[in-house]
């Protein structure tokens, strides 16, 4: 694995517009259409004004990957994101509970896990965020290493601390 | 057919039952959807009795519509309508957020709500899967406390009921605050924290169906459309030409907000006694330190031109709005004579928070003032409230009386200009002269007096909107600042600030058929389309009722209060011209193929295909000859 190649997108949730259109241009990537709830990035928004792009971060042990039963999840050689091989996958979610984050879920219509591959290298998310000037995803260049895993969380404990930030304790208790 | 889902959703809200309902291709190619498509579902079913439906009776029928291009074109709205409570007649009132999105990506383009609930109640979709909820618990409970309750019981349902396939994103949601459930007029149907449809008061409607919310999560695609590529290369174009506004993006509509007090010397000031102000505490880089985000936008939106801002020490403390916008600033600022950010972010965030529509909250509220100043109201009649311009905490207090209905607020709470025909009545004097409202709504933020702005003398007097500043008619009619412009955004349904540029208006022409297939002409659209929708729009609106009605002899007019001459600022003196605006109402007449009562024509009527609204129309004939 050449460590050069590895890449990581790098979120700044204080920076997120909400806009989506991360969503817009990973779903026309990948399902050849506009489908909010089947892209790789979903955009988490439990309280107005908060908004969570939910997106795998390659944790160093891939737990995931560790977890499934019948070895359809691998992690690229090439960037370091999760493949799933879709003809494998029996949808049976362990993967799900497995990621610290939950973030894989089961294909909308067809029985597969849905995991970010990095577009093979060239995320078209962040390259939609940054040409609006929201950055809110920015890629990284080489492993995260350890850190990544740090950004596996749930919608909720990402909401949590922001809330706690924008609009004091109170409305983050809600969460 | 492409670019729609196909289905509507009818949901009889007396009986509870639901179902799905089609609407023809034929019908859907003529309307489009949203204020389009609502101006014919309403005079197809409510036409014949127009003037005996009352817009807060359980006939009223309340529509909840997106368009074709409702999630394609950067800037997802969804348009509300109904027999409006304010005009009586039809408006279209659009609202961003992620809900249309989730509505379409259920399979639904629309949802027809007839009848009333016994109890409050909430309406949960998911795809197909769709049902009625009790929604006492929030009934009576603010925006906040709305939206943190009924997405997390959603949320926790769904966990329940779609267990194995991991997480599902939140629904999305409208509902209304306690201003609808009191059906004050000037309620708004809300969105988010603090975006509203205001205009129209479908608010009110919704409240007086007993339906405090609507919640949806699609997990389907976007309705497949007729050329993919067409599409994407359509929605890039106008992608790049938003990002291209750097002003605009950065400082949303409040960047014309010094301005326009400046310069242009058009912001309403202290109820529109004054439209000039040069006051720099109001500059946009004045708010911009209560902004916690620097972008805030609606599903697919490139300008993003909100901003949430939240107000975390001092006096007005846990105020939660975006940006304000312009309107806000306008009417929640210099309007209530309030010259500081703090005042008016407060003031913004507590009409939100009760769900009042800004614009028409704020005009309201300076027409009280304004009879305060003039000692025709009372510190008695306002139950001991001292209504002095620039003090946000009075005017908290009155919101807070109207909500509750108390006193002068039941007055209040049917809206500026039916509060004044009855303040008149209860003081013998003529207070409508200073309601600044057209057709029953108040004028949007930008005064004609000074000729500077982009409002013409026809825009408010001949707009079937009425006050609506972002309908204004105009001449010639297919002018892009035209209503006929405006029918078209509001019809698709989609946010037209993604269309301020040239090049994003031309490639919506190719959106629309890369979408739906369907060539729609530039021509087909102003002089066969729109104006169907316009005189259908017209039409209701004369036939009114069943408490008000207008007449074009009277009411097609600016308010009263822009025949006083501007005593401040550079147009200092500068005043309305009577025979000017009946002039120009003339042609507009004959432009719009009116006739010289303003009655759409027999012949303009049967060259759109409107029979049906050409006969009901005799009655006006014949009331007005
Ligand atoms: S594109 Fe960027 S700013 Fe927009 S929703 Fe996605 S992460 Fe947020
Ligand atoms: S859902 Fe698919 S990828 Fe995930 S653990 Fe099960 S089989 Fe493996
Ligand atoms: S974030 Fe979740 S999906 Fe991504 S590598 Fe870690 S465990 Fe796997």
């Amino acid at each position: 694995m050449s460590e050069t190649n590895l890449i990581w997108i790098y979120r700044d949730y204080q920076r997120c517009s909400g806009c989506r259109r991360c969503e817009v241009v990973c779903s026309i990537k990948h399902e050849g259409k506009i489908w909010p709830e089947a892209s790789r990035v979903r955009v988490f928004m439990l309280i107005p004004g908060i908004e969570v792009p939910h997106l795998c971060s390659q944790c160093h042990d891939y737990p995931c990957v560790e977890a499934c039963p019948v070895g359809a999840l691998s992690a690229s050689k090439e960037t370091g994101a999760v493949l799933v091989d879709r003809e494998k996958c029996i949808a049976c979610g362990r993967c799900i509970d497995a990621c610290p984050g939950k973030i894989p879920y089961i294909h909308p219509t067809d029985n597969y896990a849905v995991i970010c591959d990095l577009c093979g290298g060239d995320p078209e998310c962040v390259k939609a965020c940054s040409e609006g000037g929201w950055n809110a995803l920015q890629l990284v260049r080489g492993s995260a290493g350890y850190n990544a895993k740090l950004y596996a969380r749930t919608p909720e404990e990402i909401t949590r601390d922001l809330a706690r930030v924008i609009y004091g304790e109170e409305i983050a208790e809600e969460i | 057919m492409k670019g729609y889902a196909g289905k509507f959703l009818e949901v009889d809200l007396s009986s509870g039952n639901i179902r799905e309902t089609r609407i023809s291709e034929d019908v859907l190619r003529q309307y489009i959807g949203g204020r389009g498509l609502a101006s014919k579902i309403l005079w197809d079913r409510l036409g014949n009795r127009w003037s005996e439906v009352d817009p807060l009776g359980p006939e009223n029928i309340l529509l909840v519509l997106t368009g074709p291009l409702t999630g394609f074109a950067p800037g997802g709205r969804i348009c509300v309508s109904g027999k409006s409570p304010q005009s009586n007649g039809i408006v279209g009132s659009t609202v961003g957020g992620e809900f249309p999105i989730d509505l379409r990506c259920a399979g639904y383009d629309g949802i027809i709500f007839t009848g009333k609930s016994e109890k409050p109640v909430y309406l949960l979709i998911k795809d197909s899967d769709i049902e009625l909820k009790d929604a006492s618990h929030v009934w009576g409970k603010g925006a906040k406390e709305t939206v943190l309750t009924l997405v997390k019981e959603a949320r926790k349902e769904f966990e329940s009921r779609y267990r194995g396939r991991g997480l599902l994103k939140e629904s999305s949601m409208l509902y209304i605050g306690p201003a609808g459930e009191r059906l004050c007029r000037a309620a708004a149907v809300l969105a988010k924290w603090s975006h509203a449809a205001g205009y129209g008061g479908y608010g009110a409607v919704m409240g007086s169906k007993g339906l405090k919310a609507i919640l949806a999560k699609g997990t389907g695609p976007l309705p497949e459309v007729h050329d993919a590529e067409k599409t994407m290369e359509c929605i890039n174009r106008i992608i790049k030409a938003s990002l291209s506004a750097e002003f605009f993006r950065r400082w949303g509509t409040g960047s014309g907000g010094y301005a326009v007090g400046a310069e242009t010397s058009s912001e309403p000031i202290m109820n529109w006694q004054e439209e000039w102000h040069d006051e720099k505490s109001f500059g946009v880089d004045k708010f911009e330190p209560f902004w916690v985000k620097k972008f805030w936008g609606d599903y697919g939106c490139a300008t993003t031109c909100l901003k949430l801002a939240v107000i975390n020490f001092g006096p007005f403390k846990g105020s939660i709005t975006d940006n304000p916008d312009y309107e806000n600033q306008a009417y929640l600022g210099p309007n209530l004579g309030i010259f500081k950010p703090e005042g008016n972010i407060y003031l913004t965030a507590l009409i939100d928070e009760l769900g009042f529509c800004g614009i028409q909250a704020g005009n309201l509220l300076a027409f009280a003032a304004e009879l305060y100043q003039r000692g025709i109201l009372t510190r008695e009649d306002l139950g001991g409230i001292e209504l002095n311009w620039g003090d946000a905490k009075a005017f908290s207090d009155l919101l807070k009386m109207i909500i509750e209905r108390r006193g002068i607020g039941d007055v209040l709470a049917e809206g500026t200009y039916r509060a004044a025909l009855k303040i008149s009545k209860m003081k013998g004097v003529d207070v409508t002269k200073y309601a600044v409202t057209s057709k029953g709504i108040a004028i949007g933020a930008h005064g004609i007096r000074s000729e500077k702005d982009y409002p013409h003398y026809v825009s408010y007097p001949c707009s079937v909107q009425g006050g609506d500043h972002t309908s204004v008619a105009y001449i010639p009619l297919d002018h892009g600042n035209s209503e006929l412009n405006s029918i078209l955004y509001d019809s698709g349904v989609v946010c037209w600030f993604n269309f301020f540029s040239k090049e994003a208006q031309e490639a919506l022409w190719g959106l629309m058929e890369a979408v739906t297939g369907w060539k729609i002409t530039p021509d087909e659209w102003f002089n066969v389309m729109s104006r169907r929708i316009l005189n259908i729009q017209r039409a209701v609106l004369l036939l009114g009722g069943p408490d008000l009605r207008w007449d074009p002899r009277i009411h097609d007019d600016v308010p009263q209060r822009w025949y006083e001459p501007l005593s401040r600022g550079p147009y200092s003196g500068k005043a309305v011209d009577k025979t000017r605006i009946e002039e120009s109402v003339k042609e507009y007449y004959r432009a719009a193929g009116w006739d010289e009562r303003g009655i759409p024509t027999t012949e303009e009527l049967k060259r759109l295909g409107l029979d049906d609204v050409d006969k009901k129309l005799e009655e006006i004939r014949r009331a007005l000859s």
